[in-house]
């Protein structure tokens, strides 16, 4: 049986890397590598994990340089040899060894105000929203989103301005402009317009790239850019 | 600065840069013609004086240039230093009234 040699990082912020030697097996995932690490070897070892089938979105890390989810991910796929490197998140503070906090990723959610407004109750009729609609279709291709923060840790302009609201926050911004259910996109697109919102973004498609639900993040970027200049010709941004 | 305003100069730095595509073009391909011409520079400027289309141009092309280059390097200078607000945003609107000087002293000098 052929042996892995894995680098976890542990410790905080200034942590460092720690080798482990863990079987190879096959159809071995990354996170079936930290669990055997966490169970057999070191059980101090922190690390956050829920469905392990890439619905849950908790398990994402950086693996080998790149974010990715670890239970979707086949080592076979990312091992370089025999060797594996798997570290936290970047642009995110680390909690323990393997787990960042992920508390600013969902504050910039609400930042961007990601909560769905409407003005119907429960005894209103159900709203009647066309499949084929542009709208709709537009909603349907970013509303996949797991919340797993690749996208975050791959960006660029998250890593140059922490003000940045990030690619995940945008896709969610996007997907409720294109609700024609929600009533709230006035404030919405102010609150994703300018410096720190769509604006920055500089299109290296990063999180289109690493999104592991293939999802486009940039394309919906774009379409806020877009939109919200058109708020801001029209004088509705304030 | 306001958020309005910060998305109103993306605007003006993306409009920007579609008028400078088209004069950058026009002026290498000025400029290969006139090398391959071989004209020299009294020629050339034999051509220019008193030219109120390429005055036009050209004036046109250095106001693209001062909209967009100082938009563009506030944004490389707030994500690579950090600098953010008000003074960052003068110095920024200094930088493109220096660029719009000195081109419309450019231009002003093979027109007149």
């Amino acid at each position: 049986m052929s042996v892995l040699e894995v680098s976890v990082w542990r410790g905080g912020e200034s942590g460092c890397f720690q080798c482990y030697e863990v079987p190879r097996l096959e159809s071995q995932t990354v996170l079936d590598v930290v669990s055997h690490i966490q169970r057999r070897i070191d059980p101090t070892l922190a690390y956050r994990y829920a469905c392990r089938v890439g619905m849950c979105g908790s398990c994402a890390m950086t693996v080998n340089g790149r974010a990715r989810w670890t239970c979707r991910t086949h080592v076979a796929k990312v091992a370089n040899g025999n060797r594996l490197d798997i570290a936290p998140l970047a642009n995110l503070p680390v909690v323990r060894d393997l787990v960042t906090d992920m508390t600013e990723f969902f504050d910039k959610w609400q930042r961007a105000r990601g909560c769905f407004r409407g003005d119907k109750t429960r005894r209103d009729e159900f709203a009647r929203v066309p499949p084929e609609s542009p709208q709709r279709k537009a909603v349907d291709e970013g509303i996949e989103c797991i919340g797993c923060g690749v996208c975050y840790s791959a960006c660029d302009v998250v890593s140059w301005n922490p003000d940045y609201l990030g690619p995940a926050a945008l896709n969610r911004a996007w997907t409720l402009v294109n609700d024609v259910r929600d009533t709230d996109n006035r404030a919405r697109l102010a609150a994703v317009a300018g410096d720190a919102g769509c604006h920055a973004c500089h299109t290296h498609m990063n999180c289109t790239e690493r999104c592991p639900k293939q999802l486009t993040p940039t394309g919906a970027i774009s379409g806020l850019k877009k939109r919200v200049l058109v708020a801001a010709l029209r004088g509705e941004l304030d | 600065m306001r958020s309005r305003s910060q998305v109103l100069l993306w605007g003006a730095q993306r409009a920007s840069a579609a008028v400078l595509a088209v004069c950058v073009l026009v002026h290498l391909v000025t400029i290969v013609y006139a090398t391959r011409n071989g004209l020299s520079a009294a020629e050339i400027l034999g051509r220019t004086r008193d030219s109120s289309l390429w005055l036009a141009f050209y004036l046109a092309f250095v106001a693209a240039v001062a909209v967009h280059a100082p938009i563009g390097l506030r944004a490389l200078v707030s994500e690579a230093t950090g600098w953010r607000g008000r003074t960052l945003d003068l110095c920024i609107l200094f930088t493109g009234l220096l660029l719009a000087a000195w081109g419309v002293r450019a231009v002003w000098s093979v027109f007149a």
